[in-house]
């Protein structure tokens, strides 16, 4: 087995309070791993050291180590603009920047040095496409992204990710402000973006988790209580805590 | 706005599961064909192949299963889903049993010393009825086909009456010679008949929802 992305013994403290307890999680290549636990377990606190957006936190103090293709992304010498467009997050609630739906999308690839009209253009398309948006919004690529439905909205987001091209991507409840079908197409998203990137994905939704996600691994105060192949996870698991959970008796 | 197909895999999945049934249904009517003509032509070759071929069965059921299982654990499946699901459970279940009389039938013949004397034609009739019905409701599955699956359940009465007659005729002929063998022969047949009536009972429930019982069954 292929691992995109590695955490060994990872801790982290918000100031004096820990948030997370030696986490040691494989994040296999192109598979979707699902973040399942109760609300203040720590999943958005591990998410983002992922991509190490806990450094723009005042106070938080990281040890342990976290690979990235094998190397080590804490390293002094990592470039972080380059770090965060190699690993991309998509957050709980869709945020697209207040201009236009093109203009969302070429953001990111400006900002690392395309400049080409044509070439834009295409990078435009084709994540859009991708994050199955395109045949919706291609007849109004210049209107303003704010007035596009949630749903759309959040595949936005996902295209803005896409558009630079990044190996892993990370989501934090990408579906929690949606509808039902939204929720669907973001699912089958997902499935289809797995053949080229590598998932981790932060879900209040247990079924969501069931669905979509190749591995589980449950958090509950800080620790990692159990990792498995979901079918696994959601047929037999071995902690009593990770089969209360899912089966809503706590939580 | 356009439609866009969700939930593809789960799409994928049940429909895995439904050509394992059909798979397993033809199985399990190759299985009775083979084990009445092992029989009949006291081929004990081919008795021996209806019995090795039983694990085929078996884990076809235990493949079903499995992956019925994972989908009601992820997917939580409804309406006529669910029905795809809890059918597939059940219609494996009759199959695996039907496979099992096959097996029943085939190890007589692999025991006996020589073949049995006896008139044959009632317990032809019995078995063509048998394995008619077994193709009748496996096709009825496959094609959603409910007017199919209603004549099965009429079918089962064919059978019963077959039956009792398969019993008076051995007993006539055959005095003491293999009576309880060519008797148990026969229940077998007479209760394949009765687990393909089940599955057409539950095709009518998987296109329908309608719960068909025994006591109101359509020829009464
Ligand atoms: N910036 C921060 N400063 C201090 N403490 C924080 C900070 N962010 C999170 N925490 C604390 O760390 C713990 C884990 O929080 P985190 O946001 O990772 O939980 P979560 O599992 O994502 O919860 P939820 O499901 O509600 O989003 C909580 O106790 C939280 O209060
Ligand atoms: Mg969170």
């Amino acid at each position: 087995m292929q691992y995109k992305m590695q955490t060994k013994n990872l801790n982290l403290h918000y100031g004096n309070k820990q948030a997370l307890y030696n986490i040691s999680l494989d994040v296999p290549t192109n598979k979707v791993v699902a973040l399942i636990g109760p609300s203040g377990c720590g999943k958005s606190t591990f998410l983002k050291t992922l991509n190490r957006m806990n450094d723009l936190v005042e106070n938080v103090h990281i040890d342990g180590d976290i690979f990235l293709d094998g190397s080590d992304i804490y390293a002094p010498d990592t470039d972080i603009v380059h770090l965060r467009k190699r690993v991309g997050m998509v957050f709980q609630r869709p945020n697209p920047f207040p201009m236009s739906i093109y203009e969302n999308i070429a953001y990111g690839p400006r900002i690392h040095g395309i400049s080409n009209k044509k070439q834009l253009d295409e990078i435009v398309e084709k994540s859009l496409r991708n994050a199955a948006l395109w045949d919706e919004v291609k007849d109004r690529l210049n209107d303003s992204a704010m007035g596009m439905s949630g749903g759309q909205q959040q595949r936005l987001c996902i295209a803005r990710v896409l558009a630079v091209e990044p190996e892993v991507i990370l989501m934090d409840e990408p579906c929690s402000a949606l509808d039902p079908i939204s929720t669907m197409k973001i699912e089958e998203l997902v499935t289809v973006l797995k053949e080229k990137y590598t998932i981790v994905m932060v879900t209040h939704n247990m079924q969501q988790a069931a669905r979509v996600s190749d591995y589980t691994a449950f958090f509950l105060n800080g620790k990692l209580i159990e990792h498995d192949i979901t079918d696994v996870i959601f047929t037999n698991p071995s902690n009593k805590e990770t089969e209360d959970y899912i089966s809503g008796r706590f939580g | 706005m356009e439609q866009q197909i969700t939930r593809k895999a789960y799409i994928e999945e049940l429909a895995k599961i439904q050509e394992k049934v059909v798979e397993m249904g033809i199985a399990a009517e190759t299985a009775c064909k083979n084990a009445i003509e092992a029989l009949l032509n006291f081929d004990k070759n081919l008795a021996a192949e209806v019995m090795k071929n039983d694990d085929i069965i078996d884990d076809l059921l235990i493949d079903i299963e499995d992956s019925c299982i994972l989908l009601i654990a992820k997917q939580q499946p409804i309406a006529h889903d669910l029905r795809v699901i809890t059918t597939a459970f059940k219609i494996s279940t009759d199959l695996e049993r039907i496979g099992d009389h096959a097996f029943d039938i085939a190890k007589i013949t692999c025991n006996s010393k020589k073949a049995f004397d006896f008139d044959e034609t009632s317990i032809k009739k019995l078995s063509d009825c048998a394995v008619n019905m077994i193709n009748m409701s496996t096709t009825a599955y496959k094609n959603a086909d409910v007017n199919m699956a209603e004549k099965v359940c009429i079918e089962d009465d064919t059978a019963d009456s077959l039956f009792a007659k398969t019993l008076t005729q051995i007993a006539a002929f055959n005095e003491n010679k293999g009576i309880s063998e060519l008797s148990f022969i026969s229940r077998y047949l007479e209760r394949i008949g009765d687990h393909a009536t089940n599955i057409a009972e539950w095709v009518i429930y998987l296109e329908t929802a309608e719960r068909i019982r025994k006591t109101n069954r359509l020829s009464d």
